[in-house]
């Protein structure tokens, strides 16, 4: 695992069905590169939270991981509308998803807060109206 | 618990996955939300879900869950079916609602596992 191993995924919002799959492809990476199994849980769940968003929020997006021997490193871009109130959106159980989106089971307003719990670095940087981009940090140790 | 003791307590129908029946199940989560899913359920667990659709899967797919079942006879569609087999999943359908196939494994004493007091 001395090499690192970077990865991009266009998510694309047309399929919700679809959602999903980039977190999938790069669980399965990490399991065959021997990343223990909190390790690759961690990236898994933080992953898939911030795709499920780009999907609901944002029309989709792109995904950058870069996985190196130290850390998995997510950068996930879209130019969705921006977050208004991160504060708020940070609170767990606050949630702006439609109802179609809950009916889905989804929308309860525990994305961002997982992604914070799941992760060990994250940072948000938003522009109302240009987008939003997450990016997480997960230590291999 | 393995796969097949909850099988045997719910009543419930195999609707893939018969290979996987032997496997252990320590924890349960019982939700139709999958981000609550994903914000408590940790180790090993059954998820019961009245939830039906491809992120179920998903989610159990991301949170290393052992075995899915639909609650209130909810039928899982083939490429529903077809992605849990591809992740080694077993599912199961029984027509108990919730609460009872919620309590009749608690019953056997099968335990949510989530340290409640954290968000309390």
């Amino acid at each position: 695992m001395s090499d690192t191993v970077k990865l991009t995924y266009q998510v694309s919002h047309e399929d919700f069905t679809r959602a999903g799959e980039a977190s999938s492809d790069v669980k399965r990476h990490l399991k065959k590169m021997g990343f223990s199994p909190e390790v690759v849980r961690k990236v898994a769940i933080a992953m898939y939270e911030g795709e499920i968003n780009m999907v609901i929020h944002a029309k989709g997006g792109t995904i950058d991981v870069e996985i190196s021997p130290d850390d998995i490193l997510m950068v996930l871009k879209d130019v969705g509308p921006g977050i208004p109130d991160i504060e708020k959106a940070m609170q767990a159980g606050y949630s702006t998803a439609p109802d179609n989106v809950r009916a889905l089971g989804f929308g309860a307003g525990m994305g961002l807060p997982n992604m914070k719990q799941y992760s060990d670095e994250m940072e948000i940087d938003t522009k109302l109206g240009v987008g939003t981009t997450v990016t997480m940090k997960v230590y291999q140790g | 618990m393995t796969v097949r003791e909850i099988q045997e307590t719910l009543g419930a129908r195999v609707i893939s996955g018969e290979e996987w029946l032997d496997k252990e199940v320590h924890t349960a989560c019982g939700s139709d939300m999958m981000s609550d899913v994903l914000a408590f359920v940790k180790d090993q667990a059954v998820l019961l879900t009245g939830l039906c659709n491809p992120q179920v899967i998903r989610t159990a797919e991301m949170m290393d869950i052992v075995c899915i079942v639909f609650v209130r006879s909810k039928k899982p569609d083939d490429n529903m079916i077809e992605l849990a087999n591809e992740r080694e999943i077993p599912i199961l359908c029984t027509g108990h609602r919730m609460f009872s196939a919620c309590g009749l494994l608690y019953e056997k004493g099968l335990r949510g596992g989530t340290d409640y007091e954290r968000y309390s």
